[in-house]
């Protein structure tokens, strides 16, 4: 009866924030596609014409691309690797009973609240500097060369940032799961006698797959998108990644239209990460 | 298969004092159930026994050994769990497997407990599911099959039917109990539930805020329950109670009817008892008790006649079919040798 007024008023009611939302996908989108399509430099402006795909094979075949394809994975993949396993075994040690275990959860989480810029000027400053960073005074006290991190491994050192900023995610979701385990679980391995090493293996492991896939969708997505530790470092000439090439390209090189092409690569990219993330998750979260 | 003993165990959780000084003795291949209200102390009793919870005192045996200070994983015993616990990653033959292949047992005695275990408990068919594929009943089985393959001293139980519906856990009591008696393996088993307690145990330990009530076969606590939290926690429907005075040998009631009471009663003229009667022993006649029909609910077998008498509400089990309405009034009578008396002051039994 009123059914069918209710679902019109409700689509009415809905409508604005939908097309607020829409707009402000598509109308960047579209854009940045247009951009793509033209000859379009900073340096020479008003003088814009269409030249079709030329801004996407010249993209596309710069070295520096795949410089910053291969950049991006490593990234993405190192610092995956580094906050899983130290994530599961920070979460494994946090969820022992130790005196002021608050504090000192609280204090594991902190980085994830601190601005990737900020960091990375504490990281490059007080840490890295060949100069006057803690790691320099602590090689030169056992007499050793300092190392000059951001010359010598720059992208080394902007996964070790990354990673300390993504850390305490991965021990966080890590940690809420292995406190879900079953409680009579844990008491039949008990009384099964089940060893450390095997309870981690047989219990603890198959029970933390679930939450390891959603830490790698959400972190995956994030990670491609790492900029203010390569820009702020000054690192983006040697361990540049893919959003860093894109700025390179518009800012840098003021060629808007490269720059677009770019991004419009970056966008299909990480939509096909995410296609295959997604697929493998959706497997992992119906069991 | 091996005896349990308990000397003395106390147990505290913080002030808390959850088991006082619990004797018990418990003899090589008896089926012992644990029973009483919740929070009275019998889970940790047996997590106690299990090596799960560490008691503060006294002497836990199973067999000869004394097993204070020894790892669940050393005690010989295995555990069915309330909500099961089966690994939920590993199939039904893995789950039964696992404690015997961390043991580095050889995989052909692996192989030949499992396929006894499962042939036993029917699950053949279902080896190679996951739990999650399971039902509730099935669950329960792989559970009691990951016990049977250890073939330990002593199999505890911790409610393992409370999970299961009303059906099931008729079938599964039964099960149960034909395994134990094919298994004749010491067995404790917890549960709350009174009808579990009565039809499965050789022997029912009834509990009550930490201490033991009493200890005995069931009929023996049907029938000669130790103390008022006895009578009424053991029997369904739950027995009547009066209070009432020693009048002679006669107990008068709140209303001032008078009730003769059993020969064997030890008590003394003008004492403050309890008569407990059981529903089935409470009849119909011309005098005696008056009381007023409140409810009158036909269970086939039986009717429960509900009325309120001698200023209590008391329940009536009759066999045969009385034709009853709400309101009618009827007198209500016991046979002496039917009848319980306890002191009101104690709550133990005087006759």
């Amino acid at each position: 009866m009123a059914t069918q007024q209710t679902r019109l008023l409700g689509k009415l009611a809905v409508a604005p924030s939908v097309i607020v939302l829409f707009l402000w996908m598509i109308v960047p989108l579209a854009l940045t596609i247009y951009f793509s399509l033209l000859r379009y430099n900073l340096l020479d402006p008003g003088n814009e014409s269409f030249v079709g795909f030329f801004n996407y094979e010249y993209f596309l075949s710069d070295p520096a691309f795949f410089a910053a394809i291969g950049n991006s994975l490593k990234l993405v993949f190192a610092v995956l690797a580094i906050s899983i396993v130290g994530g599961t075994l920070l979460a494994l040690l946090l969820d022992q009973a130790i005196v002021g275990r608050n504090i000192v959860r609280l204090m594991v989480i902190a980085p994830f609240f601190i601005m990737p810029t900020v960091s990375a000027l504490v990281w490059k400053n007080m840490f890295m500097h060949p100069v006057s960073g803690l790691f320099a005074w602590l090689m030169k006290s056992v007499g050793l060369e300092p190392i000059d991190w951001f010359a010598q491994y720059p992208l080394t050192a902007v996964i070790i940032m990354v990673a300390w900023q993504w850390l305490p995610f991965a021990t966080l979701i890590l940690l809420t799961a292995i406190q879900s385990l079953d409680e009579e679980q844990k008491e039949a391995a008990e009384m099964d006698g089940t060893p450390p090493i095997s309870y981690f293996y047989y219990i603890v492991l198959p029970h933390l797959a679930r939450p390891i896939t959603v830490v790698i969708l959400i972190e995956t997505i994030f990670l491609l998108n790492v900029f203010a530790e390569i820009y702020v470092t000054g690192s983006g000439g040697p361990a540049g990644n893919l959003p860093y090439l894109v700025y390179f390209q518009g800012l840098l090189n003021f060629d808007v239209g490269g720059a677009s092409a770019g991004g419009i690569v970056a966008v299909v990219l990480a939509n096909i990460v995410a296609f295959f993330l997604i697929r493998m998750i959706g497997r992992n979260l119906e069991g | 298969m091996a005896s349990v003993s308990l000397r003395s165990v106390h147990k505290k959780f913080g002030p808390i004092t959850v088991l006082q000084s619990i004797d018990l003795d418990i003899e090589d291949g008896e089926f012992v159930v644990l029973v009483g209200p919740s929070g009275c102390g019998k889970s940790t009793l047996l997590r106690s026994i299990a090596g799960l919870e560490t008691i503060n005192g006294g002497e836990i045996h199973i067999g000869e050994r004394q097993v204070n200070h020894v790892a669940p994983k050393d005690r010989d015993i295995a555990m069915v769990f309330q909500s099961y616990a089966l690994y939920p990653h590993m199939d039904v033959r893995r789950n039964m497997g696992f404690s015997l292949n961390l043991r580095k047992s050889p995989t052909r005695m692996v192989v030949e407990r499992v396929s006894a275990a499962s042939t036993k408990l029917g699950l053949n068919s279902l080896l190679d599911r996951l739990p999650k594929q399971l039902s509730g009943g099935q669950r329960q089985r792989v559970a009691m099959g990951r016990a049977i393959v250890r073939n330990p001293q002593v199999f505890l139980f911790d409610e393992p039917l409370s999970n299961l519906d009303a059906k099931l856990r008729a079938t599964m009591r039964t099960e149960i109990k034909a395994l134990h008696q094919s298994l004749k393996t010491t067995a404790i088993y917890v549960t709350h539930d009174q009808v579990e307690a009565m039809t499965m145990a050789n022997r029912i330990v009834v509990m009550s805020d930490g201490v033991i009530q009493q200890v005995g076969a069931p009929l023996e606590l049907y029938d000669r329950p130790a103390n008022i939290f006895v009578a009424g926690f053991i029997g369904s429907p739950t027995m009547n109670f009066f209070d009432a005075v020693i009048d002679g040998k006669q107990a008068g009631l709140a209303d001032g009817s008078l009730l003769a009471l059993p020969a064997s009663a030890a008590v003394t003229e003008g004492q403050k008892v309890v008569i407990g009667i059981r529903p089935e022993h409470l009849h119909f006649t011309d005098t005696g008790i008056p009381g007023t029909v409140v409810v009158v609910e036909p269970l086939g077998m039986s009717t429960q006649v509900t009325l309120d008498a001698a200023r209590e509400r008391v329940t009536l089990l009759a066999l045969e079919r009385p034709v009853l309405a709400p309101g009618d009034r009827k007198h209500l009578t016991a046979r002496p040798q039917d009848i319980h008396v306890f002191d009101r002051a104690s709550g133990l039994r005087v006759n």
